[in-house]
């Protein structure tokens, strides 16, 4: 695992695994990044929309694909996560964003998932969404929060 | 209200975090969906739920809930519990069923952490 970063060191990256099928461990990818942004102390309300945003995502993996990566990146003013599964694709994302939209089936809706809210949960609570998939090959989810804080320019960035 | 007082009014029974009953509650949410949860529930609040799976804690944490109270009666899995006690969140379970743990917590003051979808409440 790899050490927490520290806000000396504050660009970071990191992935993580996501094995299709397994509801046991959906949530230890949210968990994790939490953790991470909390010892960076960056504030509980950007902190719970970076959680909430992958743990959603998590859940669509683990219900819908073979499996996938969560990436995180940081940035001090930006949070990435990307979400890139290996599943059979969305055939049409505009239905799929639709509220109440689902192909959940009794697994997924026991565990209190499968509403047809996760995707429109992870747009409510980005700042930037995009998403994009193609049949046969996955979906990619990219959710970028802003965390408040201004880039610091690195010494000799922007000049000429 | 502390949440010794919620534990009393619904005479639940605390199954996780009897060492956290002096912890301040002020609003409530109540759902069996935890994406609704999600969507809806906000920090700092109790989560009424029937739900018993681990996904609650899992849901309680991402949003830092202040408490679980599963209604009906419900009993978790030993796993929820282990779950709950590694991210010390507390569960508490009472036979009263949501609409009426939900109304007797209203009758004392505990209030929706919000009223309507997309119409937040007013900072309490």
């Amino acid at each position: 695992m790899n050490p927490v970063p520290t806000c000396d060191n504050w660009r970071y990256s990191e992935s993580f695994s996501v094995v299709g099928g397994n509801f046991d461990d959906a949530g230890l990818v949210s968990g994790r990044i939490k953790m991470i942004l909390k010892g960076l102390g960056l504030g509980s309300d950007i902190i719970r929309r970076v959680a909430l945003v992958t743990y959603e995502s998590e859940i669509n993996m683990v219900s819908y694909a073979t499996g996938g990566k969560i990436h995180l990146h940081l940035q001090p003013a930006y949070v990435t996560v990307e979400a890139i599964d290996e599943g059979p694709g969305i055939p049409d994302i505009r239905l799929a964003m639709q509220t109440g939209w689902s192909t959940a089936n009794d697994k997924i809706r026991e565990m209190g998932f499968g509403a047809g809210m996760g995707l429109n949960n992870i747009r409510t609570f980005s700042d930037i969404f995009h998403i994009s998939s193609r049949l046969g090959d996955g979906t990619r989810l990219k959710m970028i929060i802003r965390t408040g804080q201004k880039e610091i320019q690195e010494p000799g960035e922007g000049l000429s | 209200m502390l949440l010794r007082d919620v534990q009393k009014i619904l005479d639940a029974e605390v199954l996780v975090g009897a060492d956290k009953l002096d912890c301040e509650v002020l609003t409530a949410f109540g759902a069996d969906l935890m994406s609704d949860v999600l969507a809806y529930a906000v920090s700092g609040c109790l989560l009424l739920t029937g739900l018993t799976n681990h996904q609650i804690i899992r849901t309680a944490d991402v949003l830092d809930i202040a408490a679980i109270i599963l209604v009906r009666g419900k009993k978790p899995s030993p796993e929820t519990i282990r779950a709950a006690a590694e991210k010390k969140i507390p569960i508490l379970s009472t036979k009263y069923i949501l609409f009426e743990a939900a109304g007797r917590l209203y009758k004392n003051g505990i209030v929706g952490c919000i009223e309507k979808v997309d119409e937040p409440r007013a900072h309490l």
